[in-house]
């Protein structure tokens, strides 16, 4: 009786679980129509505001060719003239120059390649395709006289539509045209929730688990959901001592999250370190060579955005990245006076340019004395120059003396 | 030593420096020989007021041996005259007249005669009639140590072929060569400077028809004035010869009897001047006291010599034998006001014919619309005068409306054409160059007294004066190129521009009709109106 009762008990237990398994998957199953749902809907929102902007554009042009009119249209201008900078905001902001492109003979080329991208943008919202860059090039190419000789000159184009769009709030990526480029690489304490593009079932990626290799940012990062433990993150100039780094497990001994930048962070590398520091409340240290690339192009724009892309920078910059190193007075304080190379005369007319021209330098006073002291150094040191002192010398002498006083970093 | 001295005759001087004359080697005997007949036939039609139509017949009878005929409708000559206008050296009547013609010293013709005549044993055969006489033939032989004509037939020819006029055949040892400098080029532009006659002309090539160079002009040139010398144009040793031979008693007398623009302020001015009375005797001063005549001649404020001795060629005849020989796109033309140099006047007229270069013209209609020309082509047969865009522009010099064929480095024209600024007007040009472009450049000096640089009457001598008036004709015909030129490369690049229209705006409507769904027939009207007011809005 008793193993009777134990069998049965046993067999209920399997029942009860068997119906909290299925409760469970009801559940989920409801869930998942939910967020399909909720996806959907978004996606048909933004797929309207495409189409209509489309329209309208067209429209327009249309109305004012038929009057006997020469069609124009308007785009702000993008460039560092364009732009302010204001800490307290702490991005580039558009002052609102617009350049007016009237039909005549010298902009009808572009005119109609302007019209015809519009027209493979209508096509793939449509379609829920996407092109890249490199697509939308060689899809010109069916165009006969209208086709690009050069991908710069389709990009350029491009650039113009996404600017034109964004004074109706309408991004890149929703006229589904993507970014070559691929996002930069994350390992450390952070988990990564995606949604499979199919099946929309959630997937966890560990950035802790990827053995010797990394996470990858992939070019849309709005939909990512994130969880921590760690304390801080580091964004990182070079694939090498990202590497470094890594194999040695530095995000594990200092708890921290690690990103390669790979040069200048692309949008979506710009996007999701923003959104590491917005959701998850941690500080971002920039750690980059000391040179005035390092400086002027890939911490600027990492930090307040660029001024080509001056319409998307409100959400694709970091403003609250501080600047861990390499400094000028780092090459005096850990003795790599020997290890710098002399500054090239590109270099030299990069810190000018940006001292005399770009806000954000114009706004720290402590950014202006770094710049004048690397250019009065006349010197550049990488971020691998600690090496002179030991491969892991980074790791153990140079990051640890520098975290213990963030609040040193440059702005 | 001294029995051996002798006289030498002009005829003798001649057969050993003919080099000075033009008939350096054969090919240019040839050409010399026809030109110098041409320029009589010409310069007697025009003085008798006869629209010129003149023969040229060249026939090559031996590798090296040519007989030319040249035979015009000219007012003929007298019969006693004949033998000494065509056997004599330094005959004539144009060297003692202060008056505008193609021949001057009556050396050329004669000379052509005694050329034949040294290279071949035979000399010239003329036919001469005048309105109211008989055709004779003569032909003569020239005593060259005499410079006299002797006669070795005379006959009457009862039915010749014109009421009036001169047939001149000899028989040269001469080379025939197309090109420049040749007879053809010389025909050619002799045409292009006198578009009021007409010529016939047969090549020494066999089975090749004769070429005809019809008269677009049926006036002939205004005959123009004989004047006295100026002042200002004598020299001494001339002025001493003329106070010698004069038929005045009184000084004052002959300053303005001899010289134009004297009268009798101007010859109290003068005498005054060189302390002098006014009867004075012409003859005595011209042994004593010539010098401080002629200082003060110098010294004195005297106008310029009258210009009614000059007869241009004028703007509309200049440009209408341009444009009757080249095949141009584009003809402008200058004059300059009759100046004087050395108390000489004379005038200087300049033509440009420019081609654009390439196969295609551009015409601007009223609308403003740019639209492709093909170019006529054969129509002319003028390679010659218009060369290559990448090559030096033609230069087509004359005086007194004779071409001027050899010696163009060494001629005034030329260093003219060089010192003008061509980059100004459109024309590419190095230093010290020729100007490049396909292009022709006709300069002409119209004078009593045109200042070659030697008999052969080849380039002009680089006075001052002529240089500076010939440069003033350039620029000023130079600035009416520029302008066609710049306004042919405005008009290019818009046109160049306006293609774009064509090729792009299609698209642009592509483009709309994808995003719009337009129908095909909305899209062509949008691209047609669009089209329309980007044309309607560029200008020229």
């Amino acid at each position: 009786m008793a193993a009777k009762k134990k069998v049965t008990k046993k067999v209920a237990k399997k029942v009860a679980k068997k119906k909290a398994t299925a409760k469970e998957s009801a559940q989920a199953a409801s869930m998942r129509r939910a967020a399909r749902a909720e996806v959907d809907q978004a996606r048909a929102d933004l797929r309207k505001v495409a189409l209509d902007s489309i329209q309208e554009v067209a429209t327009e042009v249309y109305k004012t060719g038929n009057a006997g009119g020469l069609p124009q249209m308007t785009m702000p201008q993008r460039n560092l003239a364009n732009v302010t900078y204001d800490p307290k905001r702490g991005y580039f902001e558009m002052k609102g120059n617009l350049k007016t492109r009237t039909l005549d003979v010298n902009s009808v080329k572009t005119f109609a390649q302007t019209l015809r991208l519009m027209s493979l943008a209508k096509e793939m919202v449509s379609d829920e395709d996407f092109a890249t860059k490199r697509e939308a090039y060689y899809v010109s190419k069916n165009w006969g006289d209208a086709k690009f000789n050069e991908q710069r000159e389709s990009d350029t184009v491009l650039d113009d539509i996404e600017g034109m769009f964004s004074i109706k709030d309408v991004t890149r990526e929703t006229l589904r045209f993507v970014p070559e480029e691929h996002g930069g690489s994350v390992v450390g304490a952070l988990t990564v929730i995606d949604r499979d593009p199919e099946t929309l079932e959630e997937i966890r990626s560990d950035c802790a688990a990827m053995g010797s290799g990394a996470y990858t940012v992939p070019s849309s990062v709005d939909h990512l959901g994130f969880e921590t433990t760690a304390k801080f993150v580091i964004a990182i100039e070079t694939g090498g001592m990202f590497q470094r780094l890594n194999h040695h497990r530095y995000w594990r001994t200092a708890n921290c999250i690690l990103v390669e930048m790979g040069g200048v962070p692309t949008r979506a590398t710009r996007r999701f370190v923003r959104r590491l520091a917005d959701d998850l409340k941690l500080p971002i240290y920039a750690f980059v060579d000391c040179d005035p690339y390092g400086v002027c192009n890939i911490y600027r724009t990492l930090k307040v955005g660029s001024g080509s892309s001056a319409h998307v920078n409100r959400k694709f910059c970091v403003p609250t990245a501080t600047f861990l190193g390499v400094t000028p007075d780092d090459i005096e304080e850990f003795g790599l006076m020997d290890a710098t190379h002399p500054l090239l005369p590109v270099d030299i007319k990069r810190a000018k340019d940006a001292l005399k021209n770009d806000p954000f330098f114009q706004a720290h006073p402590k950014w202006k004395k770094a710049l004048n002291k690397m250019l009065k150094m006349g010197v550049r040191a990488e971020q691998q120059a600690f090496a002179k002192w030991g491969l892991n010398f980074v790791i153990e002498e140079y990051l640890p003396r520098k975290l213990r006083e963030t609040k040193k970093f440059l702005p | 030593m001294a029995d051996k001295q002798r006289e030498i005759s002009v005829s003798e001087f001649f057969a050993k420096n003919r080099h000075l004359l033009g008939f350096d080697n054969p090919r240019k005997a040839l050409l010399t020989t026809i030109k110098e007949a041409v320029d009589n036939s010409l310069d007697a039609c025009e003085e008798a007021g006869i629209l010129p139509e003149i023969l040229v017949e060249v026939h090559q009878l031996e590798e090296d041996r040519f007989r030319v005929v040249i035979e015009d409708n000219g007012p003929g000559i007298v019969k006693a005259q004949v033998p000494n206008i065509f056997g004599k050296l330094l005959y004539g009547s144009k060297f003692h007249s202060r008056r505008q013609s193609r021949g001057q010293q009556g050396i050329g013709i004669s000379a052509a005669g005694l050329y034949g005549q040294m290279t071949t044993g035979k000399g010239p055969i003329i036919v001469s009639k005048i309105k109211r006489g008989k055709a004779h033939c003569f032909q003569i032989q020239m005593d060259s140590t005499k410079n006299k004509p002797v006669i070795t037939r005379d006959d009457e020819v009862p039915d010749w072929h014109l009421k009036h006029g001169t047939r001149f055949e000899i028989t040269i040892e001469a080379r025939y060569q197309r090109g420049k400098g040749s007879v053809d080029d010389y025909i050619k532009q002799t045409a292009v400077s006198n578009p009021h006659a007409k010529f016939t002309y047969q090549a020494p090539v066999d089975k090749e028809e004769p070429r005809v160079y019809e008269a677009t002009v049926t006036d002939v040139p205004d005959r123009a004035d004989e004047i006295k010398p100026h002042p200002y144009g004598v020299e001494l040793g001339e002025l001493m010869k003329m106070l010698r031979v004069t038929n005045s008693r009184w000084l004052s007398g002959f300053l303005q009897e001899e010289f134009c623009r004297v009268g009798p302020k101007v010859a109290k001015e003068i005498i005054a001047k060189a302390k002098l009375g006014e009867r004075s005797y012409p003859s005595r001063i011209a042994r004593e006291e010539a010098d401080a005549l002629y200082r003060a001649i110098q010294d004195t404020k005297i106008s310029s010599p009258p210009t009614t001795c000059l007869s241009p060629i004028g703007e509309d005849r200049i440009r209408e034998g341009l444009m009757k020989e080249c095949d141009a796109d584009f003809y402008a033309v200058a004059t300059r006001p009759p100046a004087v140099y050395r108390g000489n006047p004379f005038q200087i007229e300049v033509g440009i014919a420019w081609s654009k270069p390439g196969d295609d013209r551009l015409d601007v209609d009223d609308k403003g619309r740019i639209r492709k020309v093909k170019k006529k082509k054969g129509a002319f047969d003028t390679e010659d005068l218009l060369g290559n865009a990448d090559e030096p522009v033609r230069l087509l010099r004359y005086a007194n409306r004779v071409p001027l064929l050899s010696q163009q480095s060494g001629c005034g024209f030329t260093k003219a054409v060089i010192s003008t600024a061509w980059k100004n007007y459109g024309l590419s040009q190095s230093k010290g160059a020729m100007p490049v472009g396909s292009a022709a450049i006709l300069i002409h000096m119209a004078s009593v007294w045109v200042p070659f640089t030697s008999e052969a009457k080849e380039a002009i001598a680089p006075y001052n004066e002529i240089l500076k008036e010939v440069k003033l004709a350039l620029q000023e015909a130079g600035r009416k190129l520029g302008v066609h030129i710049r306004k042919n490369k405005r008009v290019a690049s818009e046109f160049e521009k306006r293609s774009y229209i064509e090729k792009y705006l299609p698209h642009v409507g592509i483009g709309l009709q994808e995003i719009l769904g337009i129908s095909n027939e909305e899209r062509e009207d949008l691209v047609n109106t669009l089209h329309e007011s980007m044309e309607s809005t560029r200008k020229i």
